[in-house]
């Protein structure tokens, strides 16, 4: 009774504290300008299911990509497991399920381990072409202390809740030989029945691992739900509203800026009367807030995989962008952002920028807005749009652009050309005269 | 190998039509072409806009220019944050385009074609747009255009490099694969090809600055992938991937050995156009 009492207190926290941060991180990504997303819902699912739930996007590195399905099957699938825990938690029964379903509950419980070996399998990968092999990709300016750790921490949380599972099932199909208690003869143990001979065979030893894997294995679970919002790792949830958001429309097009449109209707027919739309907005972005929402919810989506910057031109030649880190960049500053607002109320300002005091100039004019970092991304974030937007800032707020570029803004102005050429010219090729 | 005519230009084309020629004598033609500024002023890139209005007029396609009322699409200043200045010259842009009626424009540039087909719409400017490839892919299905005649390819090792704004930008990956098919060739493809091709560095309007501070100039990382391929001619689809691709091999030394030709002109070279 006190345990059932105690799970639920337990459980009724980490649902609570999971709730608040989500809103947190919900009202951050609120921050950003409006977008509609709203159109076409059909595709939207579909690319939601082809994308998010089906990963089509992981294929281009298959290792990686057979690996991180292990885990993601492993994960949905074994939450199954979970309910039952829950329930028995809540209840105090003891694999609750086993009798309704009956020879399935074999099936089911048979598979979970062996969907378990596969994740650990994974996870030790994993861990190994971060740490031993040191794999390029999760390396650079921008994987520091904190993400390097999280990525470690994440795999290491994995194996030991697997383990525990594991662990926890040997035990139990050891105390089921001895017709101990309450342990019911239910559910195959394909894996764990190898282990079981490295546990104890006492009966009062072998219901403390069980009930202490048990334990440690919900709380475990619960626990890294609460981590998940300061986590790279919230990607497994975000990732779906992230690609149903998708931009739909090719590539290649970049948004037209409708505060600008009216301007140069304006200039272009003096008659032109621009609509005007409640307080002028900053051309471009400077900071986090002026970015979209849908922007600050890929930064909240990242996992810091790094297929972006590995495939990035300027990144391979050693220049200094790299488009993880814009999108680190993001999700920092506008979590900071959030942070202030929290503590200080909403009108605080800490004088800081995104542009300038988390991303240079220099990475910004170092793009050469091929997309291929929005290609690479498995889940559809566009490091490409923060970039133009933030040059659009540079160039039309400021003046700021290379010195080059004016003479090629200029060049464009005066003679419909990128370069210093007589528009009259322009039709010489044909050598019509 | 070229002939050269009274102009002093080594591959003439029939007398080209401007919009306004036919507009004064009442006609429209089907298509326009839209040259681009590279295509215009650049003189490598001239040669491909020539090439391209002579596959026109081999297959008979009643076509026009703008010429001097032709002007920037904004594009490299739109990539830069110029949206200012990007949108008054599409808006210039499309009135040209709606005076003279146009339903249809072929372009011979990568960054026009994206530019005009997908960002013109949202400010007025709603055409039927294809890059030359595509149109050259077009004339190969109907069977309009075959690869005889002219210079024989068969058996040449030739790859292609994607540029950004046809490949990854708009998914057209197949049309200037068909063009280089038809030659009989060997055809081998880059390491790094289709979505997963590597930009030349010029796109974003890098052709008009300095790169930034690295270790190696973009399209010499480029050279490693052709290199690797061994192919002898690369083909190209975009007046910019073609500066950066000779300039890569010419780096490489290997002018002797490679060449950078545009899809349209292997087409005119196959078929002596």
């Amino acid at each position: 009774m006190i345990a059932q009492l105690l799970f639920i207190v337990i459980l009724a926290a980490a649902i609570y504290l999971f709730s608040k941060n989500v809103a947190k991180v919900r009202r951050n990504i609120l921050l950003g300008r409006p977008a509609d997303r709203s159109d076409n819902p059909a595709l939207r699912w579909k690319t939601m299911a082809k994308i998010a739930l089906g990963q089509t996007k992981m294929v281009k590195r298959p290792l990686a990509a057979v690996m991180h399905f292990f885990i993601y099957v492993g994960f949905i699938i074994i939450n199954l497991e979970v309910l039952e825990i829950m329930i028995d938690g809540i209840f105090g029964s003891h694999r609750i399920f086993s009798k309704p379903l009956g020879g399935l509950y074999n099936l089911l419980i048979g598979g979970f381990e062996g969907l378990a070996v596969l994740v650990l399998i994974a996870c030790i990968v994993f861990l190994c072409r971060r740490n031993i092999i040191r794999l390029k990709r999760f390396s650079g300016t921008e994987m520091t202390e904190w993400p390097k750790s999280d990525a470690n921490y994440i795999l290491i949380i994995e194996i030991l809740l697997m383990t525990a599972f594991l662990t926890m099932n040997a035990a139990d199909y050891k105390l089921q030989a001895l017709n101990f208690g309450h342990y019911i003869k239910a559910g195959s143990f394909p894996v764990s029945s190898l282990i079981a001979p490295l546990l104890p065979d006492h009966a009062h030893s072998l219901e403390i691992i069980e009930r202490g894997c048990w334990w440690f294995h919900i709380i475990g679970i619960l626990a890294f739900l609460n981590y998940l919002p300061y986590s790279k790792h919230f990607h497994i949830l975000l990732a779906f509203p992230n690609t149903y958001y998708s931009n739909l429309h090719p590539k290649g097009e970049f948004t037209n800026m409708a505060s600008v449109t009216g301007e140069v209707k304006a200039m272009l027919d003096p008659s032109f009367v621009p609509e005007t739309s409640g307080e002028p907005q900053r051309f471009g972005v400077k900071d986090a807030t002026d970015l979209t929402w849908k922007n600050l919810m890929e930064a909240y989506t990242c996992t810091e995989c790094g297929r972006c910057t590995s495939v990035c031109p300027a990144n391979i030649t050693g220049k200094l962008l790299s488009p993880r880190k814009i999108m680190m960049d993001t999700r920092d500053r506008i979590t900071e952002i959030g942070k202030n607002i929290d503590r200080n109320g909403k009108d605080f300002t800490d004088g800081k920028s995104l542009l300038d005091n988390y991303i240079t100039r220099e990475e910004l004019w170092a793009c050469t807005s091929c997309n291929a970092c929005v290609e690479a991304c498995p889940v559809n974030i566009n490091p490409l749009e923060i970039i133009t937007e933030m040059r659009r800032y540079i160039v039309m707020e400021e003046s700021q652009a290379p010195a080059s570029l004016n003479n090629m803004f200029g060049n464009v102005e005066n003679n419909g050309a990128p370069w210093k050429y007589s528009p009259a010219d322009r039709f010489n090729w044909a050598g019509n005269e | 190998m070229e002939t050269l005519n009274n102009s002093g230009i080594e591959n003439p084309a029939p007398k080209i039509r401007t919009m306004a020629e036919m507009a004064a004598e009442g006609k429209k033609p089907e298509i326009l072409f839209w040259v681009g500024c590279a295509g215009s002023f650049d003189e490598r890139a001239q040669r491909i806009t020539r090439d391209i209005c002579k596959i026109l007029n081999h297959v008979g396609i009643s076509f026009a220019v703008l010429g001097t009322e032709e002007s920037c699409t904004g594009d490299p200043a739109k990539r830069a944050g110029n949206e200012f200045l990007f949108q008054m010259q599409a808006m210039t842009n499309i009135q040209v385009l709606d005076a003279y009626e146009v339903k249809k424009i072929v372009t011979g540039c990568p960054h026009c074609f994206n530019t005009i087909k997908n960002e013109y719409p949202g400010l007025g400017g709603n055409y039927e747009v294809i890059h030359h490839s595509q149109l050259i892919q077009q004339l190969i299905d109907e069977g309009k255009l075959k690869a005889e005649g002219g210079e024989s390819f068969k058996g040449k090792k030739i790859t292609y490099h994607d540029p950004c704004y046809l490949g990854r930008g708009n998914n057209v990956y197949e049309a200037p694969r068909k063009a280089l098919e038809v030659l009989d060739a060997d055809l081998v493809e880059l390491k790094r090809c289709k979505s997963n091709g590597l930009c030349c560095g010029a796109g974003g309007a890098q052709m008009f600055k300095e790169p930034e501070k690295g270790n190696k100039d973009i399209n010499i990382e480029r050279m490693s992938d052709i290199l690797e391929s061994k192919a002898t001619v690369v083909a190209a689809a975009c007046p910019f991937c073609m500066t950066m691709l000779r300039d890569g091999v010419k780096h490489s030394e290997k002018e002797q050995e490679i060449q950078v030709l545009d899809i349209a002109e292997i087409t005119v070279r196959a078929n002596r156009l």
